[in-house]
């Protein structure tokens, strides 16, 4: 049952299997966005409220799903290196930081574009934003760490402690608008109930979030190739992998 | 909704459109870049390999 997990850990499987993903996940991802590009775009109706300046939403709430989303795969493989000293697991974490960081800078930009003509206002002190601030901050910081130190194993070390530690802010970012006062909007689409948005303009969401999701499966398998070769450049299975 | 709607977004360009703009421009640079750490990681192993006297 476990041959899978095991296999994982395994470098020239991952290197192998990420390797094998990437067009899959680029063809999934290049569908569902086109696809929730155009009905987001050009056939969901207005907001009664907002008229088309919601349309924003098909940026912003993808890549802010996508700033939690891969900070949780981040902390989890730093979680998994950490406990079982699986290297790969550090490999993962590495690959996934950057790409985190530019879709947290992604919802920030776009939230304040969004917030000016609803909020009146490009940023307010407000819990949700602040806790996306931090969590930015997270993401340089474990990037950061990373390269402080010369001899890699330790900056490992210190950036998957800091990434576990940091996964308290995940919670915090997401039920902000729940336990403080917010000037941002509630939740929309994962809460208890049925969403409160018609499918006319939900499915165009859903598809817009697949689409990034399966963008960063792709992005992180590219960059995971890359940190496995970086980190097992003296093996003998290099040789063959780096042929073609 | 006419294509003067569509580009006016309803009063709304000058934050709807820069915000799409700059997501292209994140989705863009992650490709480029995850691409161009790869490359240079292969370099770099290729480099490695033929200083050790072994030909890849």
């Amino acid at each position: 049952m476990w041959t899978w997990f095991y296999k994982l850990a395994s470098p020239p499987y991952v290197y192998g299997v990420a390797a094998a993903l990437v067009p899959w996940f680029l063809g999934g991802a290049a569908l569902a966005l086109m696809y929730g590009l155009i009905a987001g775009l050009a056939i969901a109706p207005p907001d009664y409220q907002q008229g088309e300046a919601y349309r924003m939403i098909y940026v912003h709430v993808p890549s802010a799903v996508l700033s939690l989303t891969v900070y949780t795969v981040m902390a989890a493989a730093s979680a998994v290196a950490l406990i079982w000293r699986i290297k790969v697991g550090h490999a993962v974490a590495a690959a996934a930081a950057p790409v985190g960081a530019s879709f947290t800078i992604l919802a920030l930009v776009t939230g304040s574009l969004w917030g000016r003509p609803m909020w009146g206002t490009y940023w307010a002190w407000d819990p949700r934003l602040t806790s996306e601030l931090i969590l930015l901050f997270l993401y340089v910081g474990v990037m950061s760490l990373r390269s402080a130190f010369e001899e890699p194993s330790r900056g490992d070390r210190a950036a998957a402690l800091l990434a576990t530690v940091g996964i308290v802010n995940v919670p915090i970012v997401h039920f902000s608008v729940v336990w403080w006062n917010s000037l941002h909007q509630g939740a929309t689409i994962v809460k208890l109930g049925t969403p409160s948005m018609p499918g006319s303009m939900l499915w165009p969401l859903l598809s817009m979030w697949l689409g990034f999701m399966l963008f960063f499966a792709a992005v992180l398998c590219l960059r995971l190739q890359g940190e496995v070769l970086n980190r097992e450049r003296q093996s003998t299975w290099v040789r063959e992998a780096v042929k073609s | 909704m006419t294509s003067n709607g569509f580009w006016s977004m309803g009063g709304y360009a000058r934050y709807v459109w820069p915000c799409f703009g700059f997501a292209l421009a994140v989705l863009a640079w992650n490709l480029w870049s995850a691409r161009r750490h790869l490359c240079a990681a292969r370099l770099r192993a290729r480099r490695e390999l033929q200083m050790a006297g072994i030909d890849p």
